[in-house]
């Protein structure tokens, strides 16, 4: 398969890479991570590596940066022409690679200054020299091109600049090589533009990046080249600058080993009654309370029907899906939810679950799952009581249910007594689904259903959803992807600011006018 | 090994720590010349050690659940000294005080309860202040030692079930149909679940583990019956209590919707929320439950020293604490058995029951005690590390 069209990028015999990775195999105890992996970054080019979850990217990374020490793997690593044999993360920093991990390693309460120093304090004999530090932080700053204060604490700063924080100590670290995971995953659109340009300016300067990330638009923007893995091995190499432009496609059909006709399922849809309707829905802050957060949306979606609510981060999505799940966010909550027609007051979850309606967290780790539990007890979580009897659980019947959804769902995973920790992304996301599923509700709300896991796993889910839509549910889907919400939803909110801008049905939406809906500023001034 | 691990049941770090609980009582057993076995011995490892047991049971479930509890050693003094004064000074029925002991935990417990439910302090702070509160209010209310309680009061404890039906080969005979009886419901009940899997065409324990898990138990009853039908005095009327207790609050931990809603909350506060879990309610009646359960300690400490001080129950909160993590309770909530703290209850008494019989001063029991706590964890902690290491 991978000796089919491997087109490798072209490397000149006076170009030396900068990182050559040759016959990499990793195993741990019954599984073979990585097998016979091999990687060559041309000095200076930001190199992609695409696959799917659980395709060994996270796996070779660690493997180069000393996570996993020398001897504890097959194969010869070579940075600048010598070979490397690192035993901790230190070693591979010593020498220029520095990794930044998907979830920040940032201390929230310091400052920024503090945390790019960490573990390399700007000291004379022990005492930290506070000058120097800040200053040497500014400068760092003005490189990655965020404008705080050296002193501003992480936790007062948004995502997007805290990643630039991260790059500024790496920079701190005279690095060479410079390897990202997945640093788009939580930025909004304006946020990872800016990134995309900050990786290409450090490209400018010299310095080699290694991006792993599933966003494939944005890799054919950035990428010189592009390394897919698939199951642990190194299927090719595509040279994005090469005669044949590589599309998303091309890149999609290395890392499925197959192609993706299409990327949304089809759905025939029949659309009846109003299942919910949300009027005059205004939510404050829950700290501050002056603040609004939703102002007055007024949304409503049918049985049968995908509706899609699209914004940029901070646009009140999320809280107003939780807003309206049992209270769950905010204060000084008006409005009404109108449920079948009828009223309802939803003044907790277990009111929202019994009016019919599930929420499913755009944070599974966080808000949807209890990780240190087994697949199965995860499923049956938001309804016990349609597996117990006078509080007293049917473990069998249980073990049955989860079983179905294990199997309905797909859900990958060796029995439904494994931890759930344990499984991907993807197959997390699909026990979370079950778990609502399970609640049987006639609204879903999905915030970013497909957040962070791979391109095989998003199909299945969006299989799910309309399955879920065919069966007759209402299902709400936020989404930070407009692709997605173009080709799943019948109509499409847009909210800006906390207000619903515009609305726009399947055949009229595009990408353009929803971001000018979701970009519209409020006309007067607060 | 991992079909081992099949047969097993999977749970290999529960067998661990009965597996150290065998290894320290042979151990013992043969360092003390066989004495650590003998038949009063394990009834007095039972009478002494049921207060650890009864509030392990309690605390485990406050640290499933995320919390802790520090305040239970001085709710023992202050729940002892108002039973012991109940029944000498206003001269109650000893079984008028039992219930009122038992009404005062619970509504002790709801007060703490109500702090760290409805208010949101963390448990460790408002259990910290019970610990002052309720030590300042004993040393109120037992200003000097309340003794001279009630035969009957006092043989909660220390006394034994009556020898009804006689002897048989010199042994008790009540003890003996007591474990006999433990015995064929032990059986019972677990053909009856594997039946009942099976019934539903889901995976079970192959035939030949099931038989040796189920041979082994019953072979482990049998033996502790029969080596306490010839004690002193048979079986100790605390066994019957705490057996009662331990086999409850397996089932509600284990089988129930409430149990399940203590992990969920231990396992992901946010994600039990979001699942439609009443936390609060939860929360609140996990301390309810720890209060009502340390009355109970409170009547059984009260009864073995037949008298009432004000220095009652001091650091039993931390014997307690210990039993549940030397029995793999998790720091930060989620994991954690009631088996598995009563095993660990087991293991810190066998520890000091077989040290004091070696004579070893007892300010090295507490050095050894606490290395024991430090190794059992730090075990476990490896061991997770080695199944985390992908």
């Amino acid at each position: 398969m991978s000796s089919d069209h491997p087109t490798s990028a072209p490397t000149t015999s006076t170009e030396h890479p900068i990182l050559e990775m040759r016959g990499i195999t990793k195993t741990f105890p019954g599984v073979k991570a990585l097998q016979d992996v091999t990687l060559n970054v041309r000095r200076g080019e930001v190199h992609a590596i695409c696959g799917e979850n659980g395709a060994g990217k996270s796996t070779l990374m660690k493997v180069l940066s000393g996570i996993y020490p020398h001897g504890t793997y097959e194969g010869d690593i070579l940075f600048e022409g010598k070979p490397c044999e690192f035993r901790t993360i230190r070693d591979s920093e010593h020498r220029g690679i520095v990794i930044i991990h998907q979830e920040l390693a940032l201390s929230p309460y310091l400052s920024i200054a503090e945390n790019i120093f960490l573990g390399n304090e700007q000291s004379s004999r022990g005492v930290i020299d506070w000058t120097k530090t800040n200053l040497e932080a500014a400068k760092l700053l003005a490189r990655v091109g965020l404008t705080e204060s050296p002193d501003t604490k992480i936790i007062d700063i948004g995502v997007g600049k805290q990643q630039l924080v991260e790059i500024a100590k790496a920079l701190s670290k005279r690095v060479k090589l410079l390897i990202l995971d997945e640093p788009t995953a939580a930025l909004n659109d304006e946020d990872s533009a800016h990134l995309l340009d900050l990786i290409r300016s450090l490209k400018g300067q010299g310095i080699t990046s290694i991006i792993i990330s599933h966003k494939l638009n944005e890799i054919a923007a950035i990428a010189d080249s592009t390394t897919v893995i698939r199951d642990g091995r190194s299927i090719e190499t595509l040279d994005m600058h090469g005669a044949e432009p590589v599309t998303e496609e091309r890149i999609i059909r290395g890392m499925v080993g197959r192609s993706l006709d299409q990327r949304f399922p089809h759905r025939s849809a029949t659309i009846g009654e109003e299942a919910l309707r949300i009027e005059d829905w205004t939510v404050h802050h829950p700290v501050q309370h002056e603040r609004v957060v939703v102002d007055a949306a007024n949304l409503s979606v049918r049985r049968g029907e995908v509706v899609g609510i699209a914004g940029l981060m901070g646009a009140g999505r999320t809280e107003l899906a939780m807003s309206v799940f049992g209270r769950t966010y905010g204060s000084n909550i008006r409005g009404r939810v109108v449920k079948d027609g009828q009223e309802v007051r939803l003044h907790s979850v277990s009111d929202a679950i019994k009016a019919g309606i599930a929420y499913v967290s755009e944070d599974r780790k966080r808000y949807g799952l209890n990780l240190i539990n087994d697949v199965k007890r995860n499923i049956t979580a938001s309804a016990l009581g349609k597996v117990s009897r006078w509080g007293v659980m049917d473990a069998n019947g249980e073990t049955r249910i989860a079983n179905r959804y294990r199997t309905d769902m797909n859900i990958k995973t060796p029995t439904v007594d494994a931890l759930v920790g344990n499984l991907s992304g993807g197959n997390q996301q699909k026990v979370v689904l079950s778990k609502w599923v399970f609640t049987d509700p006639d609204v879903l709300i999905l915030d970013e259903p497909t957040r962070g896991i791979d391109v095989g796993a998003k199909y299945e889910i969006y299989t799910i959803i309309n399955r879920l839509a065919e069966e007759g549910k209402a299902v709400i889907v936020i989404s930070s992807e407009l692709p997605e919400l173009l080709g799943l939803c019948d109509r499409i909110y847009a909210l800006s600011q906390g207000r619903i801008t515009g609305e726009v049905s399947r055949e009229d939406a595009t990408q353009e006018n929803l971001m000018r809906y979701m970009t519209m500023e409020r006309e007067t001034s607060r | 090994m991992s079909s081992i691990k099949q047969a097993l049941g999977g749970d290999l770090r529960q067998y661990g720590i009965v597996g150290a609980l065998i290894a320290i009582v042979l151990l013992f057993q043969i360092t003390t010349d066989g004495k650590l076995l003998l038949p009063n011995n394990i009834a007095s490892l039972v009478q002494q050690n049921a207060y650890v047991m009864i509030l392990a049971i309690g605390m485990v479930i406050v640290i499933i659940a995320g919390h802790i509890d520090l305040s239970v050693g001085s709710i023992i003094a202050f729940i002892g000294g108002i039973v012991a004064l109940a029944m000498k000074d206003a001269g109650m029925h000893w079984l008028v005080a039992v219930l009122i002991g038992l009404a005062l935990g619970a509504v002790v417990g709801a007060w703490q309860g109500f702090w760290v439910a409805y208010v949101g302090i963390p448990a460790f702070i408002v259990t910290l202040a019970g610990m002052l509160i309720f030590r300042g209010l004993a040393i109120v209310i037992v200003g000097e030692t309340v003794a001279g309680l009630p035969g009957s009061f006092n043989a909660i404890s220390n006394g034994y079930l009556p020898n009804w039906l006689g002897f048989v080969a010199n042994r008790d005979a009540v003890t003996l149909v007591l474990g006999a009886v433990s015995i064929a419901a032990l059986v019972l009940s677990q053909v009856r679940a594997r039946r009942n899997t099976l019934k539903h065409g889901l995976h079970a324990d192959p035939l030949g583990a099931f038989v040796a898990k189920v041979v082994v138990s019953a072979a482990l009853i049998g033996y502790l019956a029969w080596v306490l039908a010839g004690s002193r005095g048979g079986a100790p009327i605390v066994l019957v209590l705490v057996g009662v207790l331990i086999i409850t609050y397996s089932f509600i931990m284990g089988k129930t919707v409430f149990g399940r809603h203590v992990y969920a909350i231990g396992g992901n506060l946010h994600a039990a929320i979001l699942s439609g879990v009443n936390t609060r309610r939860v929360n609140f009646m996990i301390f309810v439950n720890i209060g009502l359960l340390t009355g109970v300690a409170a009547l059984v400490t009260t009864s073995k020293a037949g008298a009432a001080v004000a220095s009652a129950g001091n650091m039993y909160e931390l014997d307690a604490i210990a039993a549940c993590f030397i029995g793999g309770a998790a720091v930060t909530g989620g994991v954690g058995r009631v088996s598995g703290a009563i095993v660990g209850a087991l293991i810190m008494g066998v520890l000091n029951m077989g040290l004091s019989i070696m004579t070893v001063d007892s300010a090295w029991q507490q050095a050894i005690k606490g290395l024991v706590l430090l190794l059992a964890v730090a075990f476990d902690l490896i061991n997770k590390r080695r199944a985390g290491t992908r």
